[in-house]
């Protein structure tokens, strides 16, 4: 079927376009074409002059030990937030849906974290687990577990993954409860009524079923965990202790803003985009194939 | 194979009652249809002996065995929806596979059930394509294959050809009949199509609001409707219902206007009490003269092999009369008709029952 709308005025669609198209413009376009531009100079420490320097800064970049050291921490960073964040979400979506008179609560309940300040929800999580103050901190030391992730890498590594995902929880709950809505419920009732039980049912039939949602949420999940967990990390650890918890954006924050590299900075992130370009092209080539539209 | 008994089954949503109480024992093989207007509780009985609504009281048994506590897999029926309910994103072998997979049925023998099943509805060609390929009738075939293929103890039909249109609908109908006729099946159907009810049943179950009205073959039903609820949904035009009353000695009964019926047998006990009276329009007859009824015409429709006349009867009470053939008369005309004394019916004026005759 086709949609099509026809505007009487030529100018309004343009009109209409017109903000997102600036939006992307100034806050997308330009600061990539900066960006570009910047990778491939080099900048005096007073940013008066810059000079062409060619791939120097990316040769800099990726000979550099510990920036390897720093892609093996967003791996880990980005992998278990996405799996964690869609596991759980999957899990709550199909709490709500078998309960879908008690869903306007539980929904309005399970949002919350997604309209809340990385800075905020950071604070919170502090709450929770700062070692001197946080309750289950506290607990876990009066237990006789040492816990203070501003000391151990692990535990650092562990508190961000889990505060970062919890943040993307909700918006992976909204999406995976409106598709598991739009399952036909007499499909689920003819599986079990061929013998399906709930486990079966929900591996050979909602779960199939819900693979756009799925894919369309790897994707969006995997950029938010390279580009948009900064303020989480930032709050919590500050890519401490040491550079345990640092993740390539918040590295090219920390080279480019605190240390005034500039033009490491930028290959950086020139980096950063091509990652995350090839990642999702990978996903559309591979993933996608597995995923049935209706 | 097997029988399915219902015994004072009911279901209540909260305070509202959708099933008061239904009796029903089904043979082996027979073909029950449950028939009523849209929204009596045809659907809600059927899911109740599905396993998909819970019983709030009496007993469901199938094969004997019942089955009040079981889950929907062990209760060994297949369903067919009014959706069909095919699995979208399985082949039309998966989908008539599934059962038979999940049963743990060895790879031969799931191939030959299924090319069987694909023989019978001729979707042999269609097997390796999705459900989203194929067209309504397909669709619907595919739907009655994944039942057939788990050969289970009953069927369950809800609407299954009401989303078909017209011609494809007649089509599936005799293609139902000739499945249940070779394979014996014992089978509950859904519909609010008095003519798939009059086809396809061994005996039909009348339902109106969450009661069954009346149990019993298609012709039974015709000409003996028990209530009448029954006597207006089953038979088209429906028939004709007149207030009328008893005479003194309950030989016959007379209108209001006068015209008088006499009784194939007289009720004395009855005398002078106020009646309901019932004709079909197709037992009606002009005739040439002396017929007791004087209708004034007010529309005719010509059906090709009927004609059926709209008209009223001098105090202002709407008629209908079907006659074979092709139309004979026009609007604004006076006709006179009569009814043969065995096509009368009598309903209680209170409770709508038929009385005993
Ligand atoms: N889940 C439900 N909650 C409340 N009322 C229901 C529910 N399902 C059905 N009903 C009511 O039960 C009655 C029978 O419904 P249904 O069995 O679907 O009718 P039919 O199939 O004969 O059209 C209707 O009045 C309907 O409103
Ligand atoms: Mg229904």
């Amino acid at each position: 079927m086709q949609r099509r709308v026809i505007f009487d005025n030529r100018a309004l669609p343009y009109l209409l376009l017109a903000p997102q198209v600036a939006v992307t413009l100034i806050f997308f376009i330009w600061p990539a074409a900066q960006a570009l531009w910047q990778s491939v100079h080099l900048q005096d420490a007073f940013g008066l002059r810059s000079q062409f320097v060619g791939l120097e800064n990316f040769q800099a970049v990726l000979s550099d030990p510990n920036y390897l050291e720093t892609v093996k921490t967003t791996i880990v960073f980005s992998a278990s937030v996405t799996l964690l964040s869609l596991a759980s979400a999957l899990g709550l979506a199909v709490l709500a849906d078998a309960k879908i008179r008690a869903a306007a609560a539980y929904k309005t309940l399970l949002i919350w974290p997604y309209a809340l300040a990385p800075a905020v929800a950071a604070v919170l999580w502090m709450f929770i687990f700062n070692p001197d103050i946080g309750i289950l901190g506290r607990a876990l030391n009066n237990l006789g577990y040492a816990w203070d992730y501003r000391l151990n890498d692990g535990q650092a590594l562990t508190m961000v993954i889990l505060a970062a995902s919890w943040k993307q929880v909700s918006y992976n709950f909204i999406f995976f409860l409106a598709g598991l809505q739009a399952i036909p419920r007499s499909v689920l009732e003819a599986a079990s009524i061929d013998g399906a039980g709930a486990v079966r049912r929900f591996w050979t039939i909602t779960f199939p079923l819900l693979s756009p949602t799925t894919f369309f949420l790897l994707v969006v999940n995997i950029v938010y965990a390279f580009f948009e967990t900064f303020g989480t990390i930032h709050a919590l650890t500050h890519g401490g202790p040491g550079k345990a918890t640092e993740t390539l954006i918040f590295r090219v924050y920390q080279d480019g803003v605190v240390n005034h590299d500039l033009g490491g900075s930028s290959a950086q992130s020139v980096i950063l985009m091509v990652i995350v370009i090839a990642l999702t092209a990978i996903q559309f080539r591979f993933v996608e194939r597995k995923v049935h539209y209706s | 194979m097997a029988t399915v008994d219902l015994n004072r089954v009911r279901k209540s949503y909260g305070a509202v009652e959708a099933i008061k109480g239904i009796d029903i024992g089904v043979a082996d093989g027979e073909f029950l249809v449950l028939l009523g207007p849209s929204g009596c509780g045809k659907s809600t009985l059927l899911r109740m002996v599905a396993g998909l609504e819970s019983i709030t009281g009496g007993e469901i048994a199938i094969g004997g065995r019942v089955v009040n506590g079981l889950e929907p897999k062990d209760r060994d029926i297949a369903m067919v929806f009014q959706n069909y309910a095919l699995y979208p994103h399985m082949s039309v072998f998966d989908n008539m596979a599934y059962g038979l997979k999940i049963r743990g049925l060895p790879k031969a023998e799931i191939q030959a059930r299924v090319a069987k099943a694909a023989e019978i509805l001729e979707l042999g060609r269609f097997l390796d394509r999705r459900p989203s390929q194929l067209s309504g009738g397909q669709r619907q075939r595919v739907a009655m294959g994944r039942a057939i293929v788990r050969e289970p103890a009953a069927f369950l039909f809800d609407e299954p050809l009401s989303n078909l249109d017209a011609k494809l609908r007649t089509q599936m109908r005799v293609e139902i009949k000739r499945l249940q006729d070779r394979l014996g099946i014992t089978s509950l159907y859904v519909t609010h199509d008095q003519v798939e009810a009059m086809t396809l049943a061994d005996r039909i179950l009348v339902m109106n609001h969450g009661v069954a009205e009346q149990v019993g073959t298609p012709l039974e039903v015709y000409q003996r409707p028990a209530s009448l609820f029954v006597a207006g949904f089953i038979g088209s035009p429906p028939m004709n219902v007149l207030d009328a009353r008893f005479d003194a000695a309950g030989q016959g009964v007379a209108l209001p206007g006068g015209t008088a019926f006499l009784l194939p047998r007289p009720r004395p006990d009855m005398a002078g009490r106020p009646i309901k009276l019932g004709v079909r329009p197709e037992h009606l007859a002009v005739t040439s003269g002396d017929g007791p009824l004087i209708v004034t015409v007010d529309l005719v429709e010509a059906l090709g092999a009927d004609t059926v006349v709209y008209g009223r009867l001098p105090d202002g009470e709407g008629m209908v009369v079907r006659v074979a053939g092709l139309p004979f008369c026009r609007e604004g005309e006076t006709l006179r008709v009569g009814a043969p004394p065995d096509a009368l019916h009598l309903f209680d004026a209170e409770t709508g029952r038929r009385l005993a005759d």
